[in-house]
């Protein structure tokens, strides 16, 4: 039984009609908040590539440049992060994980996403395939800013933000699950915002 | 700003930099959580010093209406990653921006208990003199640690020998540990501070997995 804060009240107001769309434990901003464990990466377009990869192999890599002209699609999602914002309609354009994965054979079960920087985060293959995941360059109609994971970022809506690498330089395909960056320091293994499964044991 | 002390009887302990969540429920049932620095050293009471947000929900309460002896629900610690303890040395270097400055404290404490001679340059930023907290305790460290001041708001007219700038590429040359030292960093502030910080670091030469940051405020609507 929570103890009860005498005085506190509810101050935040959910957006007319947006109830069903916020996760329990979360509040909606206007803003687009800026959270990571170091400095901004900043690769440049020239030396950027992004990897398919599994165990010591590269099964597929792309440039930029073939990166683009990858078929892109233009999508509209609300994004849930951990510590407690949400933001309803976000515009992202990128490529699906799918188009990229239906270029490799494999018989993966999981995905390790890695970034410039050394970060990590993991995530079932059936999560980020079948038109759940996208790896993003541009939101709001402009190239994704370097603060925000440019020059691209993974997107996976439906989990908490941490899941949705920022300067993403490719995939690592896994048998067995294993910790990522910050699940390695207590997050969830699988990150579900409706669940609140924010930190191991949720 | 407010300091608040909790006794929390199944604690497992901290480091110092990580932080805890504390959860408000309302007389409606409604409830609040939010994570806020830990300011106190391992072993100590879990203290979090609070900075009221004008717009917040849960920090008003916890400035303003809490009070002692009320019961609060709290979980934790959260984090492992903007973590010092004595076994990863220095030289440190902090560098604080506003209520940035808490898990610092908690680092500097660490320090001082811990008996570590891991010298530290201490870099703080407010916008104005008043707002500088825990100012005597942290004149107070003595052997090994440097505390650099700098107002961004403010001209004091009388004593004043810290800077009155805001931390750019430039002051962070003048005040930071020549990267040749083998610095490990910790920047927290608000988010265009840490941009800065840490990307003028890195342009100085510091090995960017060796700048660990937080980021404050950056929450729209916190």
């Amino acid at each position: 039984m929570s103890p009860i804060s005498h005085g506190f009240r509810r101050r935040h107001t959910v957006p007319d009609g947006a109830a069903d769309r916020v996760p329990p434990g979360q509040y909606v901003t206007d803003g687009f908040p800026v959270l990571s464990a170091g400095p901004t990466p900043r690769t440049p377009l020239t030396e950027w590539t992004f990897s398919v990869r599994q165990g010591t192999g590269t099964l597929k890599s792309w440039t930029w440049q073939e990166f683009q002209e990858l078929p892109a699609e233009t999508v509209t999602v609300d994004i849930h992060c951990v510590t407690r914002w949400s933001k309803l309609d976000t515009e992202w354009r990128g490529v699906s994980v799918s188009t990229l994965l239906d270029q490799v054979a494999h018989n993966a079960g999981y995905i390790m996403a890695f970034s410039d920087g050394g970060y990590t985060t993991n995530l079932p293959l059936a999560d980020v395939t079948g038109g759940k995941a996208w790896v993003v360059f541009s939101y709001g109609g402009r190239p994704l800013e370097p603060e925000h994971g440019g020059p691209a970022r993974l997107l996976v809506p439906h989990l908490y933000f941490w899941k949705s690498a920022k300067w993403i330089r490719g995939l690592e395909l896994m048998e067995a699950d294993q910790p990522g960056f910050w699940e390695n320091y207590g997050y969830h293994m699988y990150g579900d915002p409706w669940k609140e499964q924010r930190y191991q044991g949720d | 700003m407010r300091t608040i002390e909790l006794n929390v009887p199944s604690w497992p302990g901290h480091r110092a930099g990580q932080h805890l969540d504390v959860k408000l429920t309302a007389e409606d049932g409604y409830s609040a959580e939010r994570s806020y620095s830990i300011a106190s050293a391992a072993g100590e009471p879990v203290a979090i010093t609070v900075e009221r947000l004008d717009d917040g929900e849960v920090s008003p309460y916890l400035t303003e209406e809490l009070g002692v002896g009320d019961e609060l629900e709290v979980r934790g610690p959260v984090g492992g990653y903007f973590v010092w303890e004595a076994a990863d040395g220095g030289p440190l270097l902090l560098v604080g921006g506003g209520s940035g400055i808490v898990p610092l404290r908690s680092i500097l404490r660490q320090r001082g208990l811990s008996g570590s001679d891991a010298p530290v340059r201490l870099l703080y930023s407010a916008r104005a003199r008043s707002e500088l907290i825990y100012r005597d305790e942290i004149a107070r460290h003595r052997d090994g640690v440097e505390v650099i001041y700098t107002l961004t708001r403010e001209q004091p007219a009388d004593g004043w020998t810290g800077y009155t700038r805001r931390v750019d590429p430039a002051l962070l040359a003048e005040t930071a540990w020549p990267a040749g030292k083998h610095p490990l960093a910790f920047v927290c502030g608000p988010t265009s501070f840490v941009e800065t910080v840490a990307g003028g670091l890195v342009a100085l030469g510091y090995e960017p997995g060796r700048v660990k940051t937080e980021r404050f405020g950056g929450t729209g609507g916190r």
